[in-house]
C-alpha cells in the first residue's frame, strides 16, 4: 500500500528534473487522451505543440500569453515560499484590470500621454487592494488565505459583470456587456508590426529582474523562506510572520494587477467579461513548475502560454473544444506534484 | 407575510441540498485527515457524467444521480493517488483536480449545451406535508432534498455512535496510533476520499438534473469551494454543517425573490452574496482560535508515510 519512504537527503536531483518528468508524463497522458478521441495522437501533437511555433505570429502570441502568466506568478511565487498560498490570482487580475479600464474609461478623449502610466499605476493599485484585504483577514482574523483569496474572485468577477453591464456599458455596445473600445493613448503601444505584441512586455521583463534580484540579493527574501518553513525559528530571530503576509498578498496582488492592465490596456483593449482565460489560475501552476526560481519561472511560462495556444489551434483544426487546455494545465500539475514527491521520498523497496 | 415567505424558504431548502451532499463528503474526507479542495471539480464532473447519462438512457435523475456518485468518486481516486499514495501537497492537489474537473466536464459538456432534462417533480408526503409553514418548506420537496436528509442523518449517526465513525475520527486525530494498533490508515482514508467525491458527484449530478436541469458550463459556479468552507464553519461537525448549508441557501435564493421582498439592489450584488457571507462566517468562525481548534482533525493536511 505504501510506495515511498523518506530519503536521508532531499534530491536536488529530482528537483530540477520532476518538471521535466511532468512534462513528459503529461504529453503522455496527453496521447492517450488523443488517441481515446479517436484522434491521431502524432498529427494531435503536431497541431496542439507544433504548428503554433511554426508562423512568427505565433510566436508573437505565445509571448502576448506568457507574459501575464510570468508576471503573476513571479509574485504568487513570493508567497508560496513563505507558505502563503494567494489562489485568488485571478480576482486580483480583474480589480487590476476594473481600476486601469476605470482610467481609461474616465479620460477617454484625452490625448495625454499620462494614461497609460496612469492606468497601469491604478492597476497596480488595485490589484494590491484585492491582495491586502484576505491579508488583513488573515492578520487580523486568523481567516484561512486560501479560502478567502477563492472567494474574492468570485466577488471580484460580480463586481466587473456589474460595472460592465451597469455604469461603464458601452452606450453603443449593442447591450453587449463591454465598456468602450479604449482609445489610442490608454492602449500599449505596438512592438512589432503586425502582432499584438506590445510594450507591456517591459513591465514582465523588469518584474523578472526585480524578483530574480529579489530572490537572489535580498535578505529578505531568506526571511520569508525561513518564515515559510520554520515559523518558531523565524519568530526566534525576530521576523515577523504578519509582516511576511501582507508583504506575500500584497505583492501578489500587485503583480496580478499589473497583468491584468497589461490585458485591457493589450490585446483585449476594453472591460468585457473575458479579460482573462484564467491566467490567475495557470499562473500558480507556472510558479510551481518553474521552482518558485525568477528564471525558472520564464520557462515555466512560456510552456504554460503553448498549451493555451495548443487549445486554440485544437480548437480550430481537430474541432475540440477549448476546455481540453485545462485538462493539460490539471494533468500537469498533478504530474508535477507526484514527480515532486520523490524530491524528499523514494521508491519503497518490495518487502519479501 | 408568512404565506410569501414560504417560497423563499422552500427554495434554501433545495439550493442548500447540493452544499449538504459536498459538505458531508468533504466533512468525513476531512475527520481522516486528508483536506480535498478539489470538490469543486469533482462536483462538475459529477454534474456531467450524471447529465450524460440522464439525457442518453432518458432516465433522468434516476440514471443521472448515481452516474455522478461514481463520477465522483473515480476523479476522487485521481486526487487519493497523488495525495495519499504519494504523499504530495494536499492542497496544490485538490486545485489541480479542480481545473482538471472544470476542464473535462466542460470538455465532454461541448456536446450537451442546449439539452434540458425534465427535471423532478415535488414530492408531497403525506400527513408531514400538511402541517402549516413547516409542512410546505420541507416536506414538499423533490426525492433528493429527502435524500439529503437522510445522508445527514447517517453520517451524523456513523460519526457520533458506530465503531466505524470513531475509526474514521482515530484516523483523522492521530494516523500513527491507528497504523500502530494495526488499522490500515492510507485503505481508511482512500476510503473517505472515495466517499468525499461520492457525495459531491451527487451534489453535481443534483445541480445539473434536478435543481436547474440543463448544462451549463462551469455550473457549479463555486459551490464545492463554498461547501469546504461550511465544513470550517461548521467545525467539523455534521449538525453545524447543516444549519450553515440552509444559511447559504437562504442567502443564495435571495436574488431570484429580492424584489417580491422589496429590495432593490443590482443583481450581481446578490449573486455576489453567498461567496462575500463564505467570508463573513469563515471570519466569525477563525477569529476564536478555540473554537477552531476544538474539533480540528490533528492530523488534516499532513501527509502521513509510515
Amino acid at each position: 500500500m505504501h510506495l515511498l519512504e523518506p530519503r536521508a537527503q532531499p534530491s536536488q536531483l529530482m528537483r530540477w528534473t520532476a518538471p521535466l518528468i511532468a512534462i513528459v508524463a503529461t504529453l503522455l497522458a496527453g496521447s492517450f487522451l488523443f488517441w481515446a478521441l479517436d484522434k491521431s495522437p502524432i498529427a494531435s501533437f503536431q497541431v496542439f505543440f507544433i504548428e503554433p511555433l511554426t508562423t512568427s505570429y505565433g510566436w508573437s502570441e505565445l509571448l502576448i500569453k506568457a507574459c501575464p502568466l510570468i508576471l503573476i506568478a513571479q509574485g504568487l511565487a513570493i508567497g508560496f515560499k513563505a507558505r502563503i498560498y494567494n489562489i485568488g490570482a485571478e480576482g486580483q487580475l480583474i480589480i487590476g484590470a476594473l481600476f486601469g479600464g476605470g482610467v481609461a474609461i474616465y479620460f477617454d478623449g484625452s490625448d495625454s500621454a499620462w494614461v497609460i502610466p496612469a492606468m497601469v499605476v491604478a492597476g497596480a493599485l488595485g490589484g494590491a487592494l484585492w491582495g491586502a484585504l484576505p491579508a488583513l483577514l488573515k492578520t487580523r482574523f486568523n481567516a484561512e488565505e486560501t479560502l478567502t483569496t477563492l472567494m474574492l474572485s468570485y466577488v471580484a468577477t460580480f463586481i466587473l459583470s456589474y460595472m460592465v453591464n451597469g455604469p461603464w456599458r458601452d452606450p453603443d455596445g449593442m447591450n453587449f456587456p463591454q465598456s468602450i473600445m479604449f482609445g489610442d493613448n490608454a492602449l500599449f503601444g505596438i512592438l512589432l508590426e503586425g502582432s499584438r505584441v506590445n510594450t507591456s512586455v517591459f513591465i514582465t521583463l523588469f518584474a523578472v529582474l526585480a524578483f530574480w534580484l529579489f530572490n537572489a540579493r535580498s535578505f529578505l527574501s531568506y526571511q520569508l523562506e525561513v518564515g515559510g518553513q520554520a515559523p518558531a525559528a523565524s519568530r526566534y530571530a525576530g521576523f515577523s510572520a504578519k509582516q511576511t503576509v501582507w508583504f506575500s498578498l500584497v505583492i501578489s496582488g500587485l503583480t496580478a494587477g499589473l497583468a491584468g492592465v497589461g490585458e485591457v490596456a493589450g490585446p483585449v483593449g476594453q472591460l468585457n467579461l473575458n479579460i482573462s482565460p484564467g491566467y490567475g489560475f495557470a499562473a500558480i501552476i507556472v510558479a510551481y513548475l518553474g521552482r518558485l526560481h525568477a528564471l525558472g519561472i520564464v520557462l515555466a511560462g512560456c510552456l504554460m502560454a503553448l498549451i493555451y495556444l495548443g487549445g486554440e489551434a485544437a480548437q480550430v483544426s481537430l474541432q475540440m473544444p477549448a476546455a481540453i487546455t485545462g485538462i493539460f494545465q490539471g494533468m500537469l500539475l498533478f504530474f508535477l506534484l507526484g514527480a515532486d514527491a520523490f524530491i524528499d521520498n523514494r521508491l519503497r523497496k518490495p518487502v519479501r | 407575510m408568512i404565506d410569501s415567505l414560504i417560497p423563499v424558504l422552500a427554495g434554501a431548502i433545495a439550493a442548500a441540498t447540493p452544499l449538504i451532499f459536498a459538505g458531508l463528503g468533504e466533512l468525513v474526507a476531512e475527520r481522516t485527515g486528508v483536506i480535498n479542495l478539489g470538490v469543486e471539480g469533482m462536483m462538475l464532473t459529477g454534474a456531467i457524467a450524471g447529465f450524460a447519462l440522464a439525457a442518453e438512457t432518458g432516465y433522468g435523475a434516476a440514471a443521472g444521480l448515481p452516474a455522478g456518485a461514481i463520477a465522483g468518486a473515480a476523479t476522487a481516486m485521481i486526487f487519493a493517488f497523488f495525495a495519499l499514495s504519494l504523499a504530495a501537497n494536499q492542497a496544490a492537489c485538490g486545485l489541480a483536480l479542480t481545473i482538471f474537473g472544470i476542464g473535462l466536464s466542460a470538455f465532454i459538456g461541448q456536446h450537451y449545451v442546449s439539452y434540458s432534462l425534465p427535471g423532478l417533480q415535488p414530492l408531497a408526503i403525506p400527513l408531514l406535508a400538511d402541517i402549516p409553514v413547516i409542512g410546505p418548506v420541507l416536506f414538499k420537496q423533490d426525492a433528493v432534498v429527502y435524500m439529503s436528509f437522510i445522508a445527514f442523518a447517517v453520517v451524523a449517526w456513523t460519526l457520533a455512535k458506530t465503531r466505524l465513525g470513531l475509526l474514521l475520527k482515530a484516523v483523522g486525530e492521530s494516523p500513527e496510533a491507528a497504523h500502530a494498533i494495526g488499522y490500515p490508515v492510507l485503505g481508511i482514508r482512500y476510503g473517505a476520499v472515495a466517499f468525499g467525491g461520492a457525495m459531491a458527484g451527487i451534489a453535481g449530478a443534483y445541480l445539473s438534473t434536478v435543481y436547474t436541469p440543463l448544462w451549463v458550463q462551469n455550473m457549479s459556479a463555486g459551490r464545492g469551494w463554498i461547501a469546504v468552507a461550511l465544513v470550517v464553519f461548521a467545525t467539523w461537525k455534521p449538525t453545524r454543517l447543516l444549519l450553515g448549508a440552509y444559511l447559504f441557501g437562504a442567502v443564495t435564493i435571495l436574488q431570484f425573490h429580492a424584489q417580491g421582498l422589496g429590495i432593490d439592489v443590482p443583481v450581481q450584488f446578490l449573486a455576489a452574496l453567498p461567496y462575500a457571507a463564505t467570508i463573513v462566517v469563515l471570519v466569525v468562525i477563525s477569529r476564536d482560535r478555540k473554537l477552531l481548534q476544538l474539533n480540528l482533525p490533528a492530523s488534516l493536511g499532513k501527509p502521513f508515510l509510515p
